[in-house]
């Protein structure tokens, strides 16, 4: 394996060995904070709901509905995009789902299959 | 609940195959493992658009442009779902960058290797990424449900990006006589280095066993690698080229083939910071995100303009 052959084509500017020291890189952010998080929905097609389909950042509502137009649908996954910034996402808590939903476990007869009938019923 | 209550409950619902997500309770460790494998993973979809990016302007035909322009710009996509699940886990974008830019968090090694022909931009999309799915395909199935919705995501872009690949050096492979020792020479240059995207062997990987307790990992370095020297050996051929391993040969007791010593020396090597474009890879970055910082300002200053236009118009209407 030749890993330390020099190549002079392709990779032109590591080779021409003008990869100068850039400067402040310890300067963490580059100054201006970091764009709002952004949760991005899309809809597939008409007639069906708009899905989570992942995040992004973004300076402003507009530039996250362009960005999530070039990641999230660049195959024709989408007709319409919601986008909601992160941080106006309220949610239920993990921690306290066994007994938040605790209520709709004892309530069978909210099911068709917990009525017995006849065979001879058709179509129901 | 003491912690030992939680960590059992945590562990009851992976081997139940149930999706561990963001605000659940879970080990520390687990947390810190995915937040390194994750971004770990980013940076390398995002460094792995340089190599390939170096050849858009140089692609044979306008054909070829096109398909490049879009593979690469899906490794930015890539790079952009996978820094989003890691988010989930508490850690921020520009925490991952700057450990990406100080040399912290490591990237995949095979991208510190030259693009020197057009013959390796076939070779990449076959044989990279074809490294890659394997070891992106059981992370569909990760434990924690933001890299496996992530990492599904990623794996349907990704079979484009193989077969466009082979089906650019299967061309080449039925042209001229030069162009058929450049797809041979690109294979030559990228084979060892493809299987040592796997990582090391199992017994010297050292992350690999909770990994696989916790379904981080579904399948270990050496078995992953296997199967795609297996796929590889087979594919070689329709190519009408051949692998730069003398010792590679078909098994007829395992139904695998066998292959040689893998140069580990060269993989630590690269890894360690000494391979022939980690330099250039990481400048380049570290150039493109501090001259990038006016784009990000003046972005930042039309979305207040443009907050205030709104204020202003709904000022009047009220
Ligand atoms: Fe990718
Ligand atoms: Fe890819």
């Amino acid at each position: 394996m030749n890993l330390f052959r020099k190549y002079y084509y392709g990779d032109y500017d590591s080779m021409k060995g003008n990869s100068g020291e850039p400067a402040n890189t310890n300067d963490k952010s580059s100054g201006a904070p970091e764009w709002p998080l952004f949760e991005i929905f899309i809809r597939s097609k008409q007639g069906l709901d708009h899905k989570h389909v992942g995040s992004l950042h973004a300076a402003d509502a507009q530039m996250a509905v362009e960005n999530a137009r070039d990641v999230y649908t660049r195959r024709q996954e989408g007709v319409s995009i919601w986008v909601v910034e992160s941080k106006h996402i309220h949610a239920s808590n993990p921690d306290e789902a066994e007994s938040f939903y605790e209520p709709a476990n004892d309530k069978v007869y909210r099911h068709p299959t917990f009525y017995d009938l006849p065979d001879e019923v058709d179509h129901m | 609940m003491a912690v030992q209550n939680f960590e059992q409950i945590f562990q009851q619902k992976i081997d139940d195959d149930i999706r561990i997500e963001p605000k659940d309770w879970m080990p520390e460790k687990y947390r810190q493992t995915l937040i390194r494998q994750i971004s770990q993973h980013a940076h390398s979809e995002i460094v792995g658009m340089l190599p390939e990016g170096s050849w858009i302007s140089r692609a044979p035909s306008l054909k070829r442009k096109q398909i490049l322009v879009a593979k690469v710009q899906d490794e930015a996509g890539h790079g952009l779902y996978l820094y989003s699940a890691a988010e989930t886990l508490g850690i921020s974008r520009d925490e991952m960058i700057e450990q990406l830019h100080s040399g912290k968090a490591k990237y995949s090694s095979i991208f510190n290797y030259p693009t020197i022909t057009w013959a390796d931009m076939g070779a990449i999309g076959w044989l990279v990424d074809g490294a890659a799915i394997m070891n992106q395909v059981p992370l569909c199935r990760a434990s924690y449900g933001p890299y496996s919705r992530a990492m599904i995501r990623v794996c349907k872009e990704e079979s484009f990006h193989q077969r466009q690949g082979f089906e650019a050096l299967l061309v080449l492979s039925k042209g001229t006589a030069e162009q058929k020792a450049m797809v041979q020479d690109a294979i030559d240059r990228w084979w060892w280095p493809s299987i040592m995207m796997f990582g090391p062997h199992d017994a010297e990987s050292s992350n690999s066993e909770s990994s696989m307790k916790w379904k981080i990992k579904r399948f270990s370095n050496d078995e992953l690698r296997q199967r795609f020297v297996d796929m590889i050996a087979e594919q070689v051929k329709l190519l009408g080229m051949t692998l730069p391993d003398p010792d590679l040969k078909w098994n007829e007791d395992t139904k695998h083939y066998d292959f040689g010593k893998i140069n580990w020396e060269e993989f630590w090597n690269v890894v360690s910071g000494n391979g022939p474009c980690n330099k250039q890879r990481l400048d380049t970055r570290k150039k493109a995100w501090e001259e990038g910082v006016w784009v990000r300002e003046a972005a930042a200053a039309h979305a207040e303009k443009r907050k205030q236009r709104v204020v202003v118009k709904e000022g009047i209407a009220a």
